[in-house]
């Protein structure tokens, strides 16, 4: 599924690229390598544009009641039967810009280097910094550049396994494009999903954004480090995550001071297990 | 594309441009099954509580079916309104938002029955 199917996009719009370490150019936004482009065209149809000189004769009406998301539905059940088949956890990391993912994730990996055997798809609209950052930990990344596109689609994550190749029992963590609204619709796949909230944001971001907040398993309070200088009730982020989803469960965390990390680290030993 | 549009659209309304965009590949694909030319017109079921924006799936509607099968095509929206059943009490309510508690006990534990839709219904073509 392409994000935008008008025909003046150019092919490529979409990038998937395995970060090697030692091209990494810190500081700098450097050019993609070994893109391979999900080409925008490269789907298993035609385009069929406006009408060409002849009208077939006579109406037809097609009751199809097809689901419109049905195709990334497919295709992410088949990732999903990928991860189970491999005995991979797989989480979909959603959030705001700014909520600090990847700190959480540059925490988590270097935490658990040497237990769990963890890989990272990286979800931005642009640059591979965030991906150039986890490279630095060890743990082995693709970046997805979805240029326009503000979320991540099945699609996308299944050619960027393909370049990524997880181990059997290993963890992959899917770091989703900064946006707590237009992901929350497309399934990739995951075991689970995770919405991460920093306290420099509002308490009432569940009741804002409720559609994320009802399809997540896990909500991570992040930067519980900066609660004593911000107006932040964590209470009360509960109770409004709560109203949406009574599933959720809750961990506060500081992915720069550790605090709170270790009962992370139990919800995926756990998950694991599972 | 309208290339001026284009930009301002993507940052604003994106991920129902992606599902004009689905629905695009599903009419492409009936049309072609059926050997029409074109759809004359389209019916979509979409619930309240899907996660559409309906002012923005207008807003991207027109660029995102130009040069396609649906360039012309008339549309049909059936908003489908939410309707959860209380976990504790059993009611069933209109919901309008996903904490709607439930009216008669309070409770925000309910289970959606209606709401959820976002289907292709039916296509005219020709």
């Amino acid at each position: 599924m392409c994000g935008i199917c008008g025909c003046g996009q150019p092919n490529g719009a979409v990038t998937i690229s395995k970060i090697d370490l030692k091209r990494v150019n810190f500081g700098k936004v450097t050019p993609l390598q070994e893109v391979s482009p999900l080409g925008h065209h490269d789907h298993d149809h035609h385009h069929v544009h406006a009408p060409a000189a002849k009208q077939a004769p006579g109406k037809t009406v097609l009751q199809i009641e097809q689901d419109i998301l049905g195709k990334n539905n497919l295709l992410a059940e088949r990732n999903r039967g990928y991860f189970e088949a491999k005995n991979i956890l797989a989480l979909n990391l959603v959030s705001s810009p700014g909520s600090g993912k990847t700190a959480l994730l540059e925490r988590t990996l270097a935490d658990l280097k040497g237990e769990i055997p963890c890989y990272v798809i990286e979800g931005d609209q642009q640059t591979s910094n965030d991906a150039d950052r986890i490279a630095a930990t060890g743990a082995e990344v693709v970046q997805i550049n979805t240029g326009k596109g503000c979320h991540l689609e099945a699609d996308m994550v299944n050619e960027a396994l393909r370049q990524l190749k997880p181990t059997d029992g290993s963890l992959l963590f899917i770091e989703n494009v900064g946006n707590l609204v237009c992901p929350a619709m497309f399934d990739l796949g995951e075991g689970a999903r995770v919405v991460i909230i920093s306290v420099t944001e509002g308490d009432d971001k569940p009741l804002k954004y409720p559609d994320m907040f009802h399809s997540s398993q896990l909500c991570i309070i992040n930067k519980i480090d900066l609660l004593p200088y911000v107006n932040f009730s964590v209470e009360k982020a509960k109770e409004y995550a709560q109203r949406v989803s009574h599933i959720t469960e809750f961990i506060e965390v500081s992915a720069t001071t550790g605090q709170g990390m270790e009962r992370w680290y139990e919800w995926l030993r756990k998950r694991r297990g599972a | 594309m309208a290339r001026g549009l284009a930009p301002l659209l993507t940052s604003r309304t994106m991920h129902e441009l992606s599902i004009i965009s689905s629905i695009v590949q599903i009419a492409e694909a009936e049309v072609e099954k059926a050997g029409a030319q074109r759809v004359e017109s389209i019916e979509l079921d979409i619930g309240e509580l899907a996660g559409i924006e309906f002012s923005a799936l207008d807003f991207a509607w027109e660029v995102g079916v130009s040069q396609t099968v649906l360039e012309s095509a008339e549309r049909h929206i059936h908003r489908i309104g939410g309707e959860a059943r209380c976990s504790e009490c059993e009611t069933v309510f209109d919901m309008q938002a996903l904490y709607d508690p439930c009216p008669s006990c309070g409770s925000f534990f309910s289970e959606i029955l209606k709401g959820k839709e976002l289907s292709v219904k039916a296509l005219t073509v020709t």
